[in-house]
């Protein structure tokens, strides 16, 4: 259970998005997680095959348990018969840490080391049926782990009958899934479902690719993209939210703001920026593009302070047992108000150096993920600095809270035509007004002040952004 | 398309652009920023759904005038109208 912000102790695991066998790469999403904030995507930390997934969905588990044990890619060597990796997941995760910064946080998924194969055994390919697999000499308690064990009891799973299907011949527990399921209509999880109704995708037309036909979410996803599925003509259904999760989540937000006054020393600077360049720009370039890859001033205004994070590197960063540590990459904090209440603070990873237009879109995905509830790990783990932008809320400054343990939170109101100081003159400007909200154990004030500057000046030459 | 018709596409996109709003029972001169509280983005969603349905043009310099139910019907009834 990877750390996804820094204020999660715990997590609950919703579904798998893989299954034992499953072949996997780096950064895809593997499992949904729910924390008090929202529900998660988890993206695994390398490539590999799945052999075992440990914990079942509907538990919750403290961050740094071991959720699944991840093998060679191309070596499905028989499985191994000692439960070794929760070693590297056990470090314990200190709260104040960024996940970014521990690798050992995210190493939630455990590669199992190459020495559990046995050299006598033929290599296999990891999509390998499993019935190709010997059975194993051992007694038959050691094909079956004590969770999937457990399982079948449950359900009524008479262990004898069942095929293993994993290395070895070991029982898994996508094996007792496919025994306790009465024949007939393939599944769908339901993930896939909440996914096919957001997209608009009748799951009807879906084919799909898990066990027995069963339709995962990146089936709708492929049907969605292919159009293979016709869309449903019913409109998206309002994100329900339980008042459970709406308190959690302002539990959460509570604790963390709580954190964040109690330690960090704020100080905070404002500075009112003409907008008038980036403003006529932005309508010039909107007139010639269809109204996708059309521009909002947000999308200015967060690439500016992206831009400047990474010039002005102290601001970009966190603050860690006493000392400040920067980050190389700037990876942009977007607050996103829910609109069932609350917030949540995602990262556009690398956002000073998107061009305008991906930043643009990437923004848009980020948010209505956001809203629906799909954010993905590295996105809530990692922001480097935020950006809270109120303006549509038509508010003209915001003094924000700092986001531990970040050192620096940067505000922006609404875009305003004001009266403004023109080369001896006095006209009417679009303008808007730019804080700064910063850890006066990072840095002083004149440091801010150069943050502040920087982002006027770069708004002043938006073709340049 | 007429005025009826419009009011149905426009309500139609506003529900599948912006995922929670629910403008079924929104008076037709209700201020949609204020009432469904839409961001600049939630409304670029709905200017994208709303011209891909209709067809019609909408820049920039039109969202002013799209910010009521009924303007947004009379809009693209308007505009339908005379681009057939």
């Amino acid at each position: 259970m990877p750390s996804l912000g820094a204020d999660m102790t715990e997590g609950a695991l919703v579904e798998w998005l893989v299954q034992p066998g499953d072949t996997v790469v780096k950064g895809q999403a593997v499992a949904v997680v729910d924390t008090a904030k929202s529900a998660i995507e988890v993206e695994c930390f390398a490539d590999g095959v799945v052999e075992e997934l440990l914990v079942e969905p509907g538990t919750t588990v403290p961050v740094g348990t071991v959720l699944a044990v991840l093998g060679e890619a191309h070596e499905a060597g028989p499985a191994p018969t000692k439960a070794a990796p929760a070693k590297a997941a056990a470090a314990k995760p200190t709260a104040k840490k960024p996940a970014a910064k521990k690798p050992a946080t995210k190493k939630s998924v455990t590669r199992k080391p190459a020495a559990g194969k046995r050299p006598a055994t033929q290599k296999k390919p990891a999509a390998q049926p499993a019935d190709r697999h010997p059975p194993e000499a051992g007694p038959s308690t050691s094909r079956v782990s004590p969770l999937v064990r457990r399982l079948a009891r449950e359900r009524g799973v008479d262990l004898g009958a069942v095929h293993g299907s994993g290395p070895g011949g070991r029982v898994t527990r996508a094996d007792i899934d496919v025994a306790a399921r009465p024949a007939g209509r393939a599944r769908t999880t339901p993930y896939a479902r909440r996914i096919a109704t957001e997209l608009g995708v009748d799951l009807d037309g879906v084919v799909g690719t898990g066990p027995e036909g069963a339709i995962r979410a990146g089936d709708v996803r492929t049907a969605a993209a292919a159009g293979t599925a016709a869309p449903t003509r019913t409109a998206t259904p309002p994100v329900t939210v339980s008042p459970d999760r709406t308190a959690a989540r302002r539990h959460a937000i509570a604790d963390l703001m709580s954190r964040s006054k109690h330690e960090i020393p704020h100080y905070y600077l404002a500075t009112t920026i003409d907008l008038a360049a980036a403003v006529t720009w932005m309508r010039e370039h909107n007139r010639g593009v269809p109204v996708a890859e059309r521009l909002v001033p947000s999308a200015l205004l967060l690439k500016a302070a992206a831009v400047a994070a990474k010039q002005v590197p102290e601001m970009n960063g966190f603050w860690i047992d006493d000392g400040q540590v920067r980050s190389e990459h700037v990876h942009l904090g977007v607050a996103v108000a829910l609109r069932e209440g609350g917030l949540v603070a995602p990262a556009l990873h690398d956002a000073d150096r998107l061009p305008l237009p991906d930043l643009m879109a990437g923004l848009r995905d980020l948010v209505r993920r956001a809203r629906a509830g799909r954010l993905r790990s590295s996105e809530t783990a990692d922001p480097t600095i935020t950006v809270t932008d109120l303006g549509d809320q038509g508010v003209e400054a915001v003094f924000g809270v700092i986001y531990p343990p970040q050192v620096a939170l940067v505000g922006f109101g609404k875009v305003t035509d004001r009266p403004a100081a023109v080369d001896g003159l006095l006209g009417v400007r679009p303008c808007v007004t730019a804080t700064l909200s910063a850890d006066h154990r990072a840095g002083d004030g004149a440091v801010g002040a150069r943050y502040l500057a920087l982002v006027d000046r770069l708004l002043q030459s938006p073709e340049e952004l | 398309m007429d005025r009826e018709q419009a009011l149905a596409v426009v309500r139609e996109s506003l529900t599948r652009a912006v995922p929670g709003a629910d403008s079924r029972g929104l008076a037709e001169d209700a201020v949609l920023r204020d009432e469904l509280e839409l961001d600049s983005l939630d409304f670029l969603n709905f200017v994208e759904t709303l011209s891909g349905e209709t067809g019609v043009t909408i820049d920039e310099e039109d969202y002013e005038r799209l910010d009521t139910l009924g303007a947004c019907a009379e809009f693209v009834a308007a505009r339908s109208g005379s681009a057939s």
